[in-house]
Parts: structure tokens; C-alpha cells; sequence
């Protein structure tokens, strides 16, 4: 009787290739606007679980995000921008991403559940599985509108933070996920305008690819049109006070202005690079105003805002 | 089939452990022999796991602690 042995090649991988299979550039966005939802909600939590909490949804956004470069390995290892993922270039095997993301998955939200609450948890289960089995698995390569409605995920950390101080939700935290949500269409099509040969080399149908860049400029013009008066309505809805007001007013005027310029461009990739560099900028103003919104009303400058 | 175990092929040195070999199937080595990178990188993830179950400890810990003994009796 003979036996055969066959060995996969030991892994070389170390921290830094297990750090960047977490993505932690997204997860840092996901940890400071569920911070935010965590600062505004209404009531108390303690600060060891509050800490928890953010800890835990870090931990998941990192699972997600090795989960979406175990299944898009394929396709990573065709784009410029991702090819030098540690996956694509070899240093970590498939099989080690999912094992590593699915125990993280796991792991954050049993942990999330037991430590912090069961609807934060689910929450955070939710917003893992969405990324993952619809966004990742069905709609990234399926359909031009894969980043409008797999922007949910991204846009579910606010609801997350929020939850985990009340255990439920309310219109507040509703208001900044759909912030979100609109801010990532104009966003991401912005960068595939000049990344359109990349997608296309991939096969990821994005709005460039399919409709075309004049098309894809009209769509970021009226999602943008759309999320500058939702980026005031913290302000207008009474639960963020007037500086919080004048931020999002001003930086909402200037996104519209880059959109347009977007719009009327007919050749060169300057006006979507600016509008992609400073969306990230507007999208963090916007929150890190809430957040000093909120310190301002504690130290009663411009009186309490409602909770 | 006679499976013999890893055993040590050169004399252990008294600074440095020898690295093993792989297993043997008759006179034959079967499977594999780590690099050196290859044991950094195994030994460097066995840190990380010891410490982030540590970590999980000292979490439970200091959680059950800010809870007290109600700990898991608690409205969703």
C-alpha cells in the first residue's frame, strides 16, 4: 500500500500581510462613524463597553474585508490597484484568508452579542453578511448598480455604534446611514472614472464600463444633488446644532461645485480625482462636526441640541 | 507501510535547534522543510493568536467585572 502526502506551501505570511487582508484604511471609516453613532445616541454606556463595541465592529469590518479578498482574489490580482494584495502576489493561500475572515466574522459578533447586546450584534451580522453574500458574491459582478446598493453595508457602523448605546434605533442614526449611502455612489464611480481600464480588464461591471463616463458623470451629478441636503439634515432636523449646520452647508456646496465640474468634463481625469479626494474629506468633516457639535453643546456655547 | 516520526538528522546544537526534518515513509522523506522565513512567519502568527486570546481574557475579565455578577441577565 502506498501513501501519497501532499503539502500546500508553508505560508510566509506575517502581521503586516493579516493587517492588510482587514483593509484598514475602510476599517478605520467604519470605526470612527460608529464612533460617532456611539457619541450621539441618546443615554449611557460604560467606557470599557463602549470600547468593546468599537473594537468588535473593527474586528468584523476586518473579517468582511478578508472574506471580499478571499472570494475577489480572481479578479485583484488583474487590477492595478490590487494587485499587490497578499493574496494575489502569494503570500497568503486562499483558504488561510477565509479561515482567518470567518473566524473573525464569528468572533466579533459572538463577542459583540455577549459583551455589548444582542441588536448591535445582529446588526453588525447583518452588515458582514450583506458585504459578503450580496454585495461581493452577487452584485459586485453582476450589475452597474453593485456600489448603490452594496453601499449599505458601508453605511450600517453609525447604526451599529447607535444600537449599542440603546439597544435599538431611531430616525438619528437613520439619517447618517443614508448620508453615507448617497455619499458612496458619487464617490466610488468618481474613482472609477479613472480606473475605468482596470475594472474593465477585471470584468466588474461598473457604471464606466457598462453606461459609459458621460453617462457615470450624470449619475454622479444627481447623487450628488441628493446628498447635500441629506448631509444637512442632522442640522435641520434639530439634532446637530449650527456649526454642524454651516459645515455641511459649505462642504455640501463645494461637492455639488467638483460634481459639476465632473459633469461638464469631457476629457482628463483632474475634476473626478479632486471630487474622489475630497469626498473622503466631506464625509469625515461631516462626522468629526457631530462629534464637536456634540462637545460644543456640553460646554453650552450654542445651547443643548436635542438627543 | 511503516511511518516512521520526524526525527533529528544532525546533531542538536546547543545554541541553535536544528531544524526538523520532515517524516519518513521507509527510507523515503515525505512532506516538507520549513525555510527560515517560513518558521519566523509560523512563529510570529503563534504569538499573535496567544495574544489575542489573552486579550480576550483580560476583555471578559474586565467586562464582567463593569457588569457585575448580573452579567448575563440584561434587557436586549
Amino acid at each position: 500500500m502506498s501513501v501519497t502526502y501532499t503539502h500546500a506551501e508553508p505560508s510566509i505570511a506575517d502581521g503586516r500581510d493579516y493587517i492588510a487582508l482587514m483593509k484598514p484604511r475602510v476599517m478605520s471609516l467604519v470605526v470612527f462613524t460608529a464612533l460617532v453613532g456611539l457619541l450621539i445616541a441618546p443615554g449611557h454606556i460604560h467606557p470599557v463597553i463602549g470600547a468593546t463595541a468599537l473594537i468588535c465592529i473593527a474586528v468584523g469590518a476586518g473579517a468582511a474585508g478578508a472574506l471580499n479578498m478571499w472570494y475577489d482574489a480572481d479578479i485583484d490580482a488583474r487590477m492595478r490597484r490590487t494587485a499587490a494584495r497578499p493574496i494575489p502576489t502569494g503570500r497568503l493561500t486562499p483558504g488561510d484568508a477565509l479561515a482567518f475572515g470567518i473566524t473573525l466574522a464569528v468572533g466579533s459578533v459572538v463577542v459583540l452579542g455577549l459583551l455589548v447586546n444582542v441588536v448591535a450584534a445582529a446588526t453588525l451580522a447583518v452588515t458582514i453578511a450583506f458585504y459578503i453574500f450580496v454585495y461581493t458574491m452577487w452584485l459586485k459582478r453582476s450589475t452597474p448598480q453593485n456600489i448603490v446598493i452594496g453601499g449599505a453595508a458601508g453605511a450600517l457602523p453609525p447604526v451599529i455604534g447607535w444600537a449599542a448605546v440603546t439597544g435599538g434605533f431611531a430616525l438619528e442614526p437613520i439619517v447618517l446611514f443614508l448620508i453615507i449611502f448617497f455619499w458612496t455612489p458619487p464617490h466610488f464611480w468618481a474613482l472609477s472614472l479613472y480606473r475605468t481600464e482596470d475594472y474593465a480588464r477585471a470584468g466588474i461591471p461598473m457604471l464606466p464600463v457598462v453606461s459609459g463616463a458621460r453617462e457615470t458623470r450624470r449619475q454622479i451629478l444627481l447623487y450628488t444633488l441628493l446628498l447635500a441636503p441629506l448631509g444637512a439634515a442632522p442640522w435641520l432636523l434639530g439634532f446637530a446644532g449650527p456649526l454642524y449646520g454651516v459645515v455641511a452647508l459649505v462642504t455640501g456646496a463645494a461637492m455639488i461645485a467638483l460634481a459639476v465640474r465632473v459633469r461638464l468634463t469631457t476629457e482628463g481625469h483632474g475634476p473626478s480625482k479632486h471630487l474622489f479626494a475630497f469626498s473622503i474629506l466631506y464625509l469625515f468633516l461631516l462626522f468629526a462636526m457631530l462629534l464637536v457639535d456634540r462637545v460644543v453643546a456640553a460646554w453650552g456655547l450654542f445651547g443643548p441640541v436635542a438627543a | 507501510m511503516t511511518i516512521t516520526s520526524a526525527v533529528m538528522t544532525e546533531p542538536a546544537n546547543e545554541q541553535k535547534p536544528a531544524p526538523l526534518s520532515p517524516p519518513l515513509v521507509g527510507e523515503k522523506e515525505v512532506g516538507i522543510r520549513l525555510t527560515e522565513q517560513q518558521q519566523r512567519a509560523r512563529r510570529a502568527r503563534s504569538i499573535a493568536i496567544a495574544l489575542a486570546l489573552g486579550a480576550l481574557v483580560i476583555l471578559f475579565y474586565i467586562v464582567t467585572l463593569v457588569k457585575g455578577p448580573g452579567v448575563l441577565v440584561r434587557p436586549l
